[in-house]
């Protein structure tokens, strides 16, 4: 479907809130400038989003990428707007859908927008999925309650979605519960529910971390195939630095809060740019280091109340100087559209 | 399902006949320890031994093994239990079939019960959600505390003092200022017949308090779980409305358990009834013990109790197949 | 819930899923942690303060009054407080100084009624709290424990006395029992009253049977009594302590429940129970204070337990921290 009209025509239930904006079609997909977000803990401000920036265009998919606790989920939820707050926040920067700036909308506005034009893939598709409904009455609510279809459509809506992400004998199974489901059968469901209302943008947190390496794969391919014929915007957020290097076009390495490092695919893999982003490729296991050492990253992620001066990730880098504790690196431009947070970007090319 | 309801009416089975022969033992040995109840019956008072030897025989009291202390008298329980499944619970010192006195109180415990389930779950959860919804601001402390209190307090207190407090001060300023006779009804101090419903409100409320706090925290504790459960996140990045997020995704899953307590909770209501029905003087199976315990009759508290326990029990076997109906994981275990 | 089944819905009660875990048998931290805790509490606080002096009524009432427990005098009966609305007794007017609560049904002064009151009932509830506490804790460890054939045997015998209503039990032994002594109120609370000790005790035993300090003591050729008493004790001492808490204040509730009822204590005996039994129809007749002084003080001493025990399973439980 061609992008323009799923954005000029309101779907028909956009209410009137949505209806009004204008989205406009020659402005990136999503473009997200500089997104803060803080939580408010017992031990202080934790700033869990420090300034996040990134665009994705229609067709294309970002891979984000980082340890646990780094602000990956954050700022997806961010970008939904089902944070929790309190005791999160979100303190600056702009989302910006087609040009529309989502933070200035109203939340009326803000829950059209969510699963009309940005739909979302959680992780444990088990608890994501409400227990005590079948999955053809969670899938078929989005038709009801944001098209108005009867009940009845509804459900022959929820059958045509279980049928494309192929669940076989999709008629029978949309009356069965989530837990009747094999993990990767569901984290399947959780996937048509994303797509349900032929969003623009798809946000996929971790969408296969619980499952076997083999169901992996599979529904890895099938969100691609599904992006790739729908000419959606994917945003897969993983720590699993394989899991995207199939899928992703661009990507974005967050560390405590912030990018580190911003690239195309092929060239964050050929070299990275930042310590942190070698480090992480360097403990994937690899066929031909068999009988090797695995390369661990040391230490652990920074307490996010008490970021470390500096450049955050200065106690684990090898590279770490006395610049490092003193000045935070700014996004350095290596090569026109890369970027990468480290002063000492060229060593870490080099090396 | 049905394999489930299987299994559930198997266990049920040992557990109805463990407690009956439980009931039946114990009596069992306060009689034998005590002698014959009959010849209590008469206090002081020297009956013709023909008279003590019809209404022991009447009573079904004249096994011998009641006179050998120890002795748990199986072949009584077997003829207990017969007559429990013919319909036959004894007579009382009349030699009318308790049966009847039931048959006629039975409805007006039903009426309190049913009005008591209703205000408790209906505050309950109401003051649940709130508490859930604004937790740990004035609200919420406010059902803590009073759920508390409600709890704690024993029942025959909340009862006693609602009394003077609604029958008496209340009631007599509602008297001094209307003729509506319902609302007389609604705030005197005992059960009135022509009133069979108004004059019952505030009896149930008394009845339902202790399990309105338990129902109120209960669903605050699980309302909280479920507010920060994955469900209700996939629900609000389903674009759902707030009010249907908590309504349906967060609240259907939240009242599986209440629901239960609500249905356990039976057992509780009856001996509450017990209490109720006799401060506020009305004529319902627990003001029949409650009575018959103050003027000494046992045969009735002999017949009742035991029917009371089966209802009990009966009705926990039913929650426990609603549990399955409400929760499709263990419905298709 | 007191007053109808004080065993099975302990608001404080901590659920058998959560034991004091990974602790091995010396697990004093915890306890210092949870004194350190509690004297910050000032719900714990006051509340303990209450219980002592409730306790220091029933063990030494004579300090807290000069009259005797059956100093009464039925020509001044009914007579409330000059402080206190309500009707004054036709045609007497005795000097009433001293009797800042009124007198009773009897005519005995009120306030040295609650103090003789508060005995039976502390006596009662902390007696069958020992007894259930102890019946609770040998069948809970030992059918945690051992597991098997032993558990099955426990576990559906404490599902058979579940099965009877706590109430409604308790109201047909005694009202068979005829002899309404203390010891017969505290046998029938007893035998009704173990089962919710045992049930929780043997979570925790189950849970903790299976640790690697129990491992450990196993490996070291530790007997079963000896792991049972030296490791598997200290560790579920928490919850039991938390629960006979509450129970002091549930079967000091139910104790006034049966007595209310009629068939618990009896005069000559002087028991909150009885006290608020005898003003009950007169309240109604006009002379409120016959209840709400008896009342009060059964509301708070309850409440006090069991806010106590409520205060002490935050304070024991790490998790909560």
């Amino acid at each position: 479907m061609p992008e323009s009209d799923i954005l000029q025509a309101g779907t028909p239930a956009d209410s009137k809130a949505v209806a009004s904006l204008y989205f406009d079609t020659t402005a990136p997909l999503l473009d997200v400038q500089e997104l803060r977000v803080d939580f408010q803990t017992k031990e202080g401000v934790a700033h869990a989003v420090n300034g996040v920036s990134f665009t994705l265009e229609a067709g294309r998919t970002l891979g984000i990428l980082g340890e646990s606790g780094c602000g990956k989920s954050v700022t997806a939820q961010a970008i939904m707007g089902i944070l929790d707050s309190p005791p999160a926040r979100v303190v600056g920067g702009k989302v910006l859908l087609s040009g529309v700036d989502l933070l200035t909308l109203n939340e009326d506005a803000r829950r059209q927008i969510r699963a009309n034009r940005i739909g979302m893939v959680f992780q444990d598709a088990l608890s994501a999925l409400n227990p005590v409904f079948t999955v053809g009455w969670q899938l078929g609510e989005l038709f009801r309650k944001h098209r108005d279809f009867s009940r009845k459509q509804a459900k022959q809506e929820a059958v045509r979605l279980l049928d494309l992400v192929g669940i076989p004998a999709a008629g029978q199974r949309v009356d069965d519960f989530p837990h009747q489901f094999s993990g990767g059968m569901r984290q399947r469901v959780m996937i048509a529910m994303a797509l349900a209302l032929d969003p623009n943008v798809i946000i996929a947190d971790e969408p296969t971390t619980a499952l076997d390496v083999t169901v992996q794969a599979q529904i890895m391919k099938l969100l691609a195939d599904l992006q790739a014929e729908r000419n959606m915007g994917l945003i897969l957020i993983t720590h699993d630095i394989g899991v995207v290097a199939d899928v992703a076009d661009d990507i974005c390495v967050m560390y405590a809060g912030r990018e580190v490092e911003k690239a195309d695919v092929y060239a964050i893999y050929d070299s990275p740019a930042h310590p942190y982003t070698q480090a992480l490729l360097e403990s994937i296991p690899r066929v031909d280091m068999k009988g090797q050492q695995l390369a661990s990253i040391q230490g652990l992620p920074p307490n996010l109340t008490s970021m470390p001066s500096g450049c955050a990730f200065h106690p684990r880098c090898r590279f770490a100087r006395e610049r490092c504790r003193e000045d935070t690196p700014p996004l350095y431009t290596v090569t026109p559209g890369r970027l990468s947070a480290c002063h000492f970007f060229q060593e870490v090319l080099d090396s | 399902m049905g394999r489930y309801a299987v299994r559930r009416l198997l266990q049920f089975i040992p557990v109805l006949i463990g407690t009956l022969f439980l009931l039946h033992y114990l009596t069992t040995l306060s009689f034998q320890f005590n002698g014959n109840p009959v010849r209590a019956l008469f206090g002081d008072r020297q009956p013709p031994p023909e008279t003590i030897a019809a209404l022991t025989r009447a009573f079904g009291l004249d096994d011998p093994c009641l006179s050998q202390p120890g002795n748990p008298c199986v072949g009584m329980f077997v003829e207990r239990v017969g007559g429990y499944l013919r319909g036959d619970f004894g007579v009382d010192f009349n030699l009318q079939p308790v049966t009847d006195l039931i048959t006629r109180a039975a409805p007006v415990t039903l009426r309190l019960t049913l009005l008591a389930i209703v205000f408790e779950s209906v505050v309950g959860i109401l003051a649940g959600v709130i508490a859930g919804l604004r937790k740990e601001r004035f609200a919420d402390n406010l059902v803590r505390i009073s759920t508390v209190l409600v709890i704690s307090v024993p029942i025959f207190v909340v009862g006693v003092l609602t009394q003077i407090i609604f029958g008496l001060y209340i009631g007599n300023w509602v008297r001094d200022r209307t003729e509506s006779e319902t609302m007389e009804a609604i705030f005197s101090i005992s059960y009135q017949s022509d009133h069979p419903w108004a004059s019952l409100i505030i009896p149930s409320m008394v009845l339902g308090a202790t399990s309105l706090g338990i129902i109120a925290r209960m669903t605050r504790t699980e309302l909280i779980e479920s507010l920060r459960s994955d469900y209700v996140r996939t629900a609000r990045a389903k674009g759902l409305k707030p009010t249907r997020i908590v309504g349906i995704h967060a609240l259907r899953n939240c009242l599986i358990p209440v629901v239960t307590l609500i249905g356990i909770d039976i057992g509780g209501l009856m001996a509450g009834a017990l209490i109720t029905e006799g401060i506020f003087n009305i004529p319902g199976i627990g003001g029949l013990v409650f009575r018959s315990v103050r003027t000494g009759e046992t045969p009735i508290i002999m017949a009742v109790v035991p029917l009371l326990v089966l209802v009990y029990l009966i009705a926990s076997l039913l929650v426990d197949l609603l549990y399955a109906v409400l929760d499709p994981r263990i419905r298709y275990e | 819930m007191s007053s109808s089944s004080p065993v099975t819905e302990a608001p404080g009660a901590i659920p058998p899923e959560t034991p004091v875990r990974g602790r091995g048998p010396t697990s004093g931290s915890i306890w210092k942690d949870a004194r350190h805790q509690l004297s910050r509490n000032p719900v714990f606080v006051v509340c303990s303060l209450v219980v002592l002096v409730v306790v220091s009524w029933a063990l030494f009432p004579q300090l807290w009054t000069s009259l005797g427990k059956l100093e009464c005098d039925i020509n001044i009966n009914r007579t409330p407080p000059s402080w206190f609305p309500g009707k004054t007794q036709p045609g007497y007017d005795a000097d009433l100084d001293g009797y800042v609560l009124g007198t009773t049904t009897l005519g005995c002064d009120m306030y040295s009624q609650i103090i003789w009151g508060a005995r039976p009932s502390i006596v009662v509830a902390v007696i069958v709290t020992a007894m259930t506490a102890l019946v609770g804790t040998t069948l809970g460890l030992v059918a945690g424990y051992y597991g098997g054939w032993v558990d099955t045997v426990i576990s559906r015998i404490t599902d058979i006395f579940l099965g009877l209503p706590f109430l409604l039990g308790a109201v047909i032994f005694l009202a068979l029992l005829k002899s309404q002594s203390i010891w017969a109120v505290i046998l029938v609370l007893v035998v009704l009253g173990w089962t919710q000790m045992t049930r929780i005790v043997r979570g925790t035993a189950l849970s903790l049977r299976d640790q690697d300090f129990v491992e450990a003591a196993r490996a070291m050729g530790a007997t079963n009594g000896r792991i049972i008493l030296r490791h598997i004790l200290p560790n579920a001492l928490a919850p039991i302590i938390v629960l006979c808490t509450i129970y002091v204040g549930s079967f000091i509730a139910a104790e006034a429940t049966l007595t209310f009822l009629g068939v618990g204590l009896k005069p000559p005996e002087v028991s909150w129970g009885i006290t608020i039994a005898q003003g009950q129809d007169f309240a109604v007749a006009g002379f409120p204070h016959l209840l709400v002084f008896p009342c009060i003080v059964l509301v708070v001493t309850v409440l006090s337990f069991i806010l106590m025990g409520d205060a002490l399973r935050d304070a024991l439980d790490p998790k909560g921290r």
